[in-house]
């Protein structure tokens, strides 16, 4: 039986991506965020459901922690940089130019979408959680996380074909 | 079932894309995108970018820095079960008592390992809580009082699982208070109180359930701790920051409580 360092040791990749898919454009920020995570993974680990992956776990506490104590801070990150996703960020690039003009645009649209349309997006299409583990992550129903998945999707797609004040302007009204 | 099956909604598209439609409904799906082009480009266009958003996240985070790492983490947050210790744990000097019969730290964590040198650091740690709550009291420093000393003695001794026997602590000046119960992570735990000549006040502090032999004492601010573990007994001994002394109270408790072979004769005062 693995002990709960290898158990929560395995998704910090994961919740390292979660937490910058939440906190585009402020990676500092996204480990810090992780790092608290983790320690009050820690230092609760008996009060999870042990019969479950913790991962579910893992990324609900990493998302409350993100909502109650960053948001001021963290709205105020994502509004500065709206315009513009630093090109330090974007990952290396194997596909050449083009994929890598396509990686830029398409984490530039992401960063657009709202926090709540970002989390859905991401949990779902990029760490394959299910329609209910994504539900008990954010704390919503299910009815709720599938209007933000296709929102926001829509809101990715349209901002891809050139219409680019959609999210933007989305963003703002849901706020 | 086809005749009665439910439209094709919103959720049963992003349930496509996402693959997470049964191989039924996929079906219908399926041939309703048939008749629906435009949304059949649509929804090509969402899994195109699910998959573009992958790549270009995956790339993202690099190597997991030393901050991030859970060894690190459960180094620091060993005293987060504790919080009230913690301002205490981080101020803590420890100190090994040397001289003969004593033990070096090298020793005790070669013989023990660090887990009974650091179980040892958090009774101790109790314990200088449990003092610093308790010695400042003036009204109730303890529950049940030096005069009846039998029901004292009897009821800490239920309650501890072990005979406890209150240690006569005269040679060094000092008159016994009373005592009181404590919980503890380890079950139950006894505090006696006694003052000295100049009303500065010194607790024992015991409690069961530890292993091996150690000693050690700690410092923190004014306040000195002299703690011994053996036979299953743990014991510190708190009060004003003098190791000799408190290293001598300690042995002293320790003849008194553990006498050899006479483990079960209580001591009369």
């Amino acid at each position: 039986m693995p002990d709960r360092g290898e158990l929560i040791a395995a998704h910090i990749p994961g919740l390292r991506r979660f937490a910058r898919a939440l906190l585009r454009g402020d990676p500092e920020g996204a480990d810090d965020l992780v790092q608290d995570t983790l320690e009050r993974a820690l230092a609760n680990w008996q009060r999870r459901r042990a019969d479950k992956d913790p991962r579910s776990w893992l990324y609900t506490i990493l998302y409350n922690r993100f909502r109650s104590e960053c948001t001021s801070r963290i709205r105020r990150g994502v509004h500065q940089e709206l315009d513009t996703v630093p090109d330090p960020e974007l990952p290396g690039i194997e596909g050449g130019q083009e994929a890598a003009v396509m990686y830029r645009d398409l984490l530039r649209g992401f960063a657009q979408l709202s926090e709540d349309q970002r989390a859905v997006v991401f949990l779902i299409g990029v760490e394959d959680l299910s329609y209910e583990e994504a539900a008990r992550v954010l704390g919503v129903p299910i009815g709720t996380v599938m209007s933000r998945l296709s929102r926001g999707r829509e809101a990715l797609r349209r901002y891809m074909n050139g219409d680019r004040q959609l999210p933007h302007t989305e963003t703002r009204r849901a706020k | 079932m086809t005749n009665i099956a439910r439209p094709v909604g919103e959720d049963d598209l992003q349930a496509w894309v996402d693959g997470r439609l049964t191989p039924e409904r996929a079906k219908v799906v399926d041939a309703y995108l048939e008749a629906h082009p435009v949304e059949r480009a649509r929804l090509a266009q969402y899994r195109d970018q699910k998959r573009t958003l992958r790549e270009a996240l995956a790339g993202e985070g690099g190597p997991i820095p030393a901050r991030l790492q859970i060894v690190r983490l459960t180094a620091s947050s060993r005293h987060r079960g504790q919080p009230r210790f913690v301002q205490l744990a981080a101020a803590i000097i420890l100190l090994i008592l040397g001289g003969a019969g004593g033990w070096t730290a090298h020793e005790i964590r070669g013989a023990l390992g660090w887990g009974v040198t650091t179980a040892a650091t958090a009774m101790a740690e109790d314990a200088i809580a449990a003092h610093r709550t308790f010695a400042v009291e003036v009204l109730h420093p303890v529950e049940v009082t030096a005069t009846q000393q039998e029901h004292l003695g009897n009821w800490l001794s239920n309650r501890l699982g072990r005979r406890l026997i209150i240690p006569n602590l005269d040679r060094f000046g000092l008159q016994l208070i009373g005592g009181r119960l404590l919980p503890s992570e380890n079950g139950p735990a006894a505090q006696l109180m006694y003052n000295d000549a100049k009303g500065s006040r010194f607790t024992v502090y015991v409690r069961l359930g530890a292993s091996g032999e150690t000693r050690i004492y700690l410092t923190h601010e004014s306040i000195g701790a002299s703690l011994w573990i053996d036979e299953g007994f743990g014991c510190v001994i708190v009060g004003p920051a003098d190791r000799e002394l408190l290293g001598r109270i300690g042995e002293m408790v320790y003849k008194e409580m553990l006498p050899e072979g006479n483990s079960q004769q209580r001591k009369e005062s």
